[in-house]
């Protein structure tokens, strides 16, 4: 099909309808206040709920439930309000809800500020929850990626039961971009939510979403069954990752998201001056790629966010060699330059090409 | 041949209950499995618990169920009846979960008039904590956390619900009743049933005060905490219909 000229947010609600989304809640927060004003026109015309929930917390707790009775289900926030959902995550993840978090990452701490920033992996891959868990977590670069993880995204949670957040940022949400809607995306193979879903229960075969279990032992097993059968297969499965240019480098950006497409611009640059660099853009932030950075040939891994450098142990404990892992970033809302890139790039790398 | 005068209603399970003798969260899971029985919708109630003591509400009945967060159920409840609005959907909420964390879920749940039944337990204490002061202790009450007897001047007065949630357009069938006697156990089981009734007639929110007792952390016996129920908790929780849209009230 034809693309279509469509802003990320709208774009990203339109994707999680024709992903079978037919629930969704949210509440008012800039810079994804479009995702839940198209949903609210377009959902209910796709034969789906709609609410705006008094609060994040309640949405995040209307997914539960929705979830919980077999539906997919999304809300989208972004940042302070992703920070009051961290509660109902953490409920999702040990009732085994499947559910999709869409974050559309602004300037922190606090109301910090509505410009773009990626202030916000370490609440994405880290989690406010309470207790040890992980959620798969997608990073688009682009608003045809954003559409495609979405779609993506409702796939991996129903597979594993499990929240999935799709984390992006206000240039993404906020831009537009041609995107093509029919781009097909890998569908997993999902056993009937009949089998476990509130509503399909029998007597003596009901379904019960858990969220207390009493016996330390059993609470251990339980912990340690997600850890073995569930996050270990999503760390093989459904690891996720893009080298550019990367065949003959010497020198890597790691970037995600906006600030990948920053670093390909400060590439291009590069290049022209000799210097051999390209790009490792982990498109999943957990799990995180660990493969891309077993390349011996790199002398250097410049990590580039629009944050303090939150990504960087992840890169330097994949690189195992923190002496080889540099940070350019800028945050509360500023967006780097690609020429501020490059002088950070040459900064570090000095005369040797 | 024997007749057969009392039974176990089929929404029971033979779990023995947790709950300290003389509670009264036994009395009213019991009159929720008679009426959900009496309905015939044992096999089509989504039942979601608290957190308190009615946590373990789950092993308790034989509908699928859902331990909600803190004060949540009210939202929790919200996504799966619209998920599912063919079945029977009720939350059990104690009054630190409703009226003190989950005051925001329970008043917008109310407001937007969501298709669900709240059998809400008002017996003036955290129970599952140990006793500390609740939003509906009452004025001299004593608590782990007002050692003293709660001070309104320092504490404010106790939260009325049922007169709260009545201003409201979106409830169909608010009714606060009592368990302290076999008179009061009668009528409240006639309200649950009639608010699971709006509720299937799909005319709104429907929600049941329950004053009951709490013999542990009253510090009394069970005879002496439904006298109590008598002497101070109904005299400030006045019984009766709050809102039946049937009746245009």
């Amino acid at each position: 099909m034809a693309k279509v000229l469509m802003k990320g947010n709208e774009a990203v609600g339109k994707a999680a309808i024709q992903a079978g989304c037919t629930f969704f809640a949210g509440y008012p927060i800039t810079p994804q206040n479009e995702v839940p004003e198209y949903l609210s026109r377009e959902m209910p015309l796709a034969g789906g709920t709609f609410i705006q929930s008094e609060s994040e917390v309640a949405a995040i707790n209307m997914l539960y439930g929705a979830g919980g009775a077999g539906a997919r289900c999304m809300t989208s926030s972004s940042s302070p309000g992703i920070a009051l959902k961290q509660e109902g995550i953490g409920y999702c993840v040990f009732g085994e809800v499947p559910c999709v978090i869409n974050s559309v990452a602004r300037g922190g701490p606090a109301l910090g500020t509505i410009q773009p920033s990626q202030q916000d992996y370490l609440q994405a891959t880290r989690g406010g929850a309470n207790g040890d868990y992980h959620i798969p977590v997608l990073a688009p670069a682009t608003i045809q990626e954003a559409v495609n993880f979405v779609k993506e995204a409702f796939e991996i949670a129903d597979l594993y039961r499990t929240p999935v957040m799709v984390l992006q940022d206000g240039l993404i949400g906020q831009m537009m971009e041609p995107v093509d809607f029919d781009v097909p995306v890998k569908k997993r193979e999902i056993p009937s939510k009949s089998k476990w879903a509130l509503g399909y229960g029998k007597q003596g075969d009901t379904h019960f979403i858990e969220a207390i279990v009493m016996d330390a032992p059993m609470c251990e097993k339980k912990n340690h069954r997600f850890f073995t059968e569930k996050y270990a297969v999503i760390e093989k499965e459904e690891v996720r990752y893009e080298e550019y240019m990367m065949d003959d480098a010497e020198y890597a950006f790691v970037a995600y998201g906006s600030t990948s497409r920053i670093c390909k611009t400060a590439i291009k640059v590069l290049r022209g001056k000799g210097i051999k660099i390209g790009l490792i853009r982990p498109q999943t932030l957990w799990p995180f790629p660990q493969v891309p950075f077993q390349n011996k040939n790199i002398k250097l891994f410049i990590d580039v966010e629009m944050n303090m450098g939150q990504m960087v142990p992840d890169v330097a404990l994949a690189v195992n060699d923190k002496n080889k892992v540099k940070f350019f970033g800028r945050c509360g809302g500023m967006i780097p330059s690609p020429d501020e890139v490059v002088e950070a790039a040459e900064k570090y790398i000095g005369g040797a090409k | 041949m024997p007749a057969t005068v009392f039974k176990k209603p089929n929404g029971l399970t033979d779990k023995k209950l947790h709950y300290c003798p003389g509670c009264g969260h036994g009395i009213v899971h019991r009159l929720i499995a008679e009426c959900v029985d009496e309905m015939g919708d044992t096999n089509d109630t989504v039942i979601c618990a608290p957190v308190g003591c009615a946590v373990f509400v789950p092993s308790y009945f034989t509908y699928d169920s859902i331990q909600c967060a803190h004060g949540r159920a009210p939202a929790t409840a919200t996504g799966i009846k619209r998920v599912h609005p063919d079945k029977t959907v009720i939350t059990y909420q104690g009054d630190g979960d409703l009226a003190s964390i989950g005051m925001a879920e329970i008043i917008h749940a109310a407001a937007r008039g969501e298709k669900f039944t709240t059998v809400f337990i008002n017996n003036g204490i955290y129970g599952m904590t140990g006793g500390q002061m609740a939003p509906t202790t009452l004025p001299g009450m004593k608590a782990t956390t007002a050692q003293s007897g709660r001070d309104p001047k320092l504490n404010g007065n106790p939260i009325r619900i049922c007169e709260l949630l009545s201003s409201l357009t979106g409830p169909a069938y608010i009714e606060r009743v009592a368990v302290d006697s076999p008179a009061h156990v009668i009528k409240a089981k006639a309200a649950i049933k009639k608010a699971l009734q709006y509720q299937k007639e799909g005319l709104g929110f429907t929600l049941i005060e329950v004053v009951s007792n709490c013999p542990t952390n009253w510090g009394m016996t069970a005879v002496k905490s439904m006298d109590f129920v008598r002497s101070d908790m109904i005299p400030y929780y006045p019984l009766g219909v709050y809102k039946d849209v049937k009746e245009g009230k």
